[in-house]
């Protein structure tokens, strides 16, 4: 079996079945009526939620830097896809995928262009002129005449479905995966761990900066992109900061530099206010406790940097063993309390 | 509308963001902070005043003192529960738990007060005539209160004990902790201090807008955190300069060019600034160390 998935065509044969496997999976759930309508609708918005907080998670976790604006590009992406559906008149499979597409690239050239003034500064400045370009953007959309003003953009056809949904996310996560295992990726997060050594070592850091930037704006276009075809009306306020911030919440909670745990955190957080619609009064004040504790307890986020691969899970469950699992178990219960009073009790030092 | 009182508006609002970027200032310089939580204390400090002087029926100095110490203390709370724990984690960490504060606060006043905008009373109708200006006394009195706390916290920082401590924390916490200085009270006394100022800010800003709702804080929060970075982020002539900036570009967008365009102006003002001089007008520049 290690010799089986230690071939690099073995484990994309294995993933691309899975891939198939869950959209079978999920085709069939959806289609015998076993979820009804309104849950399966909600898979939409789970899906391009996962492009956008991957995409954001690829400068925020990988890259170490905090953008601000994501929902800027989003908002270029879903204006730019929205514009070309209304004005072409071709086939959904020819004119969705041209305008999801050019959505993306009109973002990526937008990501190009504020990114390198931007990545010039570093830290808490850089989310704060990000934030600034995320509010430009989202005023001046506003008050063009082309994107419906205020009054916002309506008569978008519906292309959005779940199939369309989960393609698009699937072939998304399979770019931004394998660009953070490839050569590119490396130097992606040399910089995360050490600008200034990454720089000694010869990466040419302003590239790979606005390389990493450029890419997350392009899928966030495409997001922006499903977004539109899927509400069928955009509206600018719906841009503004509080969704860049929703977007770095879900990043940051599932952890940074997870791409499992951005994806378990957005389909978490997608589906929350869902759950506690009976409390509906109630849900934003659970929404921001569950927030503050989960930081609190948890400041990494839910999975930390730790990432899912399919190799590591199967040969995990070939040589697991029971007894193994019960003892760490109860050796991490029995710590608990004391991991508790350590995080209050800790001494209160500078972070680093 | 001359162009004058147009300035003298702009200086109106602008030393009402200066209040509220002090604090961001100071809470950035000690503990590296961007308080997304700053922005709801002027929101609980108008409900504070509101609810004193129309439910509770208590004259307005008392409703005013009531708000300032109930926020201090709410902003010590908050900087107890919810940022100390945090204090060595990664920095975005605290980032969001400060978002989910902020969020936190303006979900329970939504409960509490729900989301219908309520009014609020002028404290201090009438007008001032200086020859030919006449000038509504809430502008007059904010921008003189405003000076008269600009000029206070200066001396608070630079002359007294505490300040002293202040400006060492926010040097070097460790070396300040080895020299004998409580960092903790130190680091409360900062955020209390900050969000007294946010509680006067807000009754000022409640005089003049006189409308108070739940999501009145972040928008607002948002400029005059612009405002301390305009300024240089953890330099206190800075964030009141600042603030003055963005009132003033703010009021005479409004006045001379269209008030839709008002959020994009400022923000591309803050845009310019850092990316001719990064650490705004009055930051000083921290050389890398490897």
């Amino acid at each position: 079996m290690e010799k089986f998935f230690g071939k690099m065509k073995n484990r994309y044969l294995v993933n691309t079945l899975l891939v198939f496997g869950l959209y079978g999976v999920l085709m069939l759930v959806v289609n015998t009526g076993m979820i009804n309508r309104y849950y399966a609708n909600m898979l939409i918005p789970v899906f391009y939620n996962i492009i956008l907080v991957v995409s954001l998670n690829l400068t925020c976790g990988y890259l170490g830097q905090l953008p601000l604006g994501h929902a800027g590009f989003m908002s270029i992406g879903a204006y730019t896809a929205a514009l070309i559906t209304m004005a072409m008149d071709a086939p959904v499979y020819v004119e969705f995928p041209v305008a999801l597409l050019a959505g993306g690239v009109v973002a990526a050239v937008f990501g190009f262009v504020i990114g390198i003034p931007a990545l010039r500064l570093h830290g808490d400045y850089l989310a704060i002129i990000t934030l600034g370009f995320g509010e430009i953007i989202r005023v001046v959309i506003n008050n063009l005449k082309f994107t419906g003003g205020a009054f916002g953009l309506s008569g978008i056809q519906k292309h959005t479905s779940i199939s369309w949904a989960f393609w698009v996310m699937v072939i998304s996560l399979f770019v931004i995966h394998t660009l953070i295992k490839s050569r590119q990726g490396r130097a992606i997060l040399s910089i995360r761990e050490n600008e200034i050594a990454a720089e000694c070592s010869g990466i040419p850091t302003t590239y790979y900066k606005t390389l990493a930037f450029t890419v997350s704006a392009f899928f966030a276009g495409v997001a922006g992109g499903l977004y539109a075809h899927y509400l069928c009306i955009l509206d600018p306020s719906n841009f503004g900061f509080n969704k860049s911030i929703d977007i770095l919440i879900m990043v940051v909670l599932g952890g940074l530099g997870s791409m499992l745990g951005s994806v378990i955190s957005t389909v978490f957080l997608t589906l929350l206010p869902e759950v506690l619609r009976n409390m509906a009064d109630y849900r934003m004040v659970v929404y921001a406790l569950l927030l503050v504790i989960v930081m609190i307890f948890k400041p990494s986020g839910l999975c930390g940097k730790y990432d899912f691969s399919m190799t590591r899970f199967i040969l995990g469950i070939k040589n697991f063993s029971f007894k193994k699992a019960f003892s760490e178990l109860r050796e991490g219960v029995k710590s608990l309390p004391g991991k508790l009073k350590k995080r209050f009790k800790r001494e209160k030092g500078v972070r680093n | 509308m001359t162009f004058l009182t147009q300035i003298l508006n702009g200086l109106q609002i602008g030393s009402i963001y200066a209040l509220v970027a002090l604090g961001y200032s100071m809470v950035y310089g000690i503990i590296k902070l961007i308080n997304f939580a700053h922005g709801e204390i002027i929101m609980v400090g108008s409900y504070l005043t509101w609810y004193m002087i129309a439910r509770a029926g208590v004259a307005s100095p008392i409703a005013i003192a009531v708000a300032i110490v109930g926020c201090a203390f709410l902003g010590m709370a908050i900087e107890k529960v919810a940022y100390s724990p945090l204090r060595s984690s990664p920095r975005i960490s605290l980032l969001i738990t400060a978002i989910g504060i902020s969020y936190l606060l303006q979900n329970v006043a939504q409960l509490i007060f729900t989301a219908n905008p309520r009014m609020f009373t002028n404290l201090f109708p009438g007008t001032v005539v200086i020859g030919e200006l006449r000038l509504p006394m809430v502008t007059v009195i904010t921008i003189a209160v405003s000076v008269v706390i600009m000029i206070g916290l200066t001396l608070l920082v630079n002359m007294t004990k505490i300040g002293k401590a202040m400006r060492a924390v926010s040097e070097d916490t460790d070396a300040a902790r080895l020299m004998g200085i409580n960092v903790n009270s130190t680091i409360s006394f900062t955020f209390g201090l900050g969000s007294a100022l946010a509680a006067i800010a807000s009754v000022l800003y409640c005089c003049s807008y006189s409308i108070i709702e739940p999501t009145m804080g972040s928008m607002f929060g948002l400029k005059a955190f612009v405002a301390s970075v305009l300024g240089g982020i953890g330099s206190m002539p800075g964030a009141m300069l600042g603030g003055l900036v963005i009132g003033v570009a703010e009021s005479l967008t409004n006045g001379y060019i269209n008030s839709s365009y008002t959020d994009a102006i400022v923000f591309g003002i803050l845009i310019v600034v850092l990316l001719v001089k990064p650490t705004g007008f009055m930051g000083r520049t921290m050389n890398e160390k490897v």
